[in-house]
């Protein structure tokens, strides 16, 4: 079974099957790393939105093949762990590590775009993302509040 | 009133770890577990088939579905005839492998099942897990 990679404005996004054998998975982390060298696109997307189970095997993998794109110099994030599989993953061990989550698709193309055009932009701009609403500071990853605490905003303070 | 339904699988290539996984959740359905069981043991079931292919190459996946009044049993016992596990304690031990992947294998699937049971020597591996409920599945 081969698994299409998706371009959408910059950003790499796949979706991982319920019924993909290991070695579709080994395809994809093949084809995933190959598009970023194609591409050049610097966000990766990868949705588990499907997965009615991930084993560690599965789990390792997933991390895998972010920590890959992320050394291919890629912002990665994972979509779409669904609750019962988050249960299960917990209690089978702390197995999905170091990725960025968040809880659907849509969520996780904001967040992308952000990171992508966050670069080209000027402090201006970054100031608005940090006043935005509190909906938008929810979402705020940890590498988000570093860049925004150096546009002069204190975040927290520490002891 | 109780009622029983056994089958079994041959665990050969990778395509059968996912046959294996998809019939789990086919006794699932028809055992009425809930959600949180199907995943339990889907989960369990492609953890143990994956072990079979992987340290002995093939082996059995069987399965047994018992409602005995209130009570849903399912049992699932992973056999191969593979060499063993030299050491049990520790592959029963988080972070430890052989294999160069996590090692969260077995210690999950014990964590995750109601009964562990495994006996491993130079004729093989059997892993016998339970998962117990009371006809009235948490979802």
């Amino acid at each position: 079974m081969k698994v299409p990679i998706l371009r959408h404005g910059g950003i790499l996004l796949t979706s991982f099957q319920d019924d993909m054998t290991d070695r579709d998975a080994l395809n994809l982390q093949a084809d995933l790393l190959e598009m970023i060298k194609q591409t050049g696109d610097t966000a990766v997307l990868m949705d588990v939105t499907s997965l009615q189970m991930i084993d560690s095997y599965q789990a390792n993998m997933i991390s895998e093949t972010g920590a890959m794109a992320r050394l291919l110099g890629c912002e990665v994030v994972l979509s779409g762990v669904q609750p019962k599989v988050a249960l299960t993953l917990v209690e089978l061990g702390d197995v999905i590590s170091g990725i960025r989550t968040v809880l659907n698709i849509g969520e996780g193309l904001t967040l992308l775009q952000d990171s992508i055009s966050r670069p080209s932009e000027d402090e201006t701009a970054e100031e608005d993302s940090v006043n935005e609403n509190s909906e938008g500071k929810e979402r705020a990853s940890s590498d988000e509040l570093i860049l925004e605490t150096s546009a002069n905003e204190e975040v927290s303070n520490g002891p | 009133m109780s009622s029983r339904f056994q089958s079994s699988l041959d665990i050969v290539t990778e395509n059968d770890v996912r046959r294996a996984r998809k019939h789990a959740r086919t006794i699932a359905h028809r055992g009425g577990l809930g959600e949180r069981e199907e995943v339990r043991l889907t989960t369990i079931v492609s953890e143990l088939t994956r072990n079979i292919l992987k340290y002995a190459g093939q082996g059995t996946c069987e399965f047994e579905l018992q409602h005995i009044g209130g009570r849903i049993l399912v049992r699932c016992t992973c056999r191969d005839q593979g060499p063993g596990i030299a050491d049990v304690d520790a592959a029963m031990t988080d972070g430890y492998s052989t294999g160069a992947t996590l090692g969260v294998g077995l210690p999950g699937v014990k964590r995750l099942a109601d009964y562990f049971h495994i006996e491993t020597g130079d004729q093989g591996t059997v892993v016998a897990i339970e998962l117990d409920m009371h006809g009235n599945p948490h979802v």
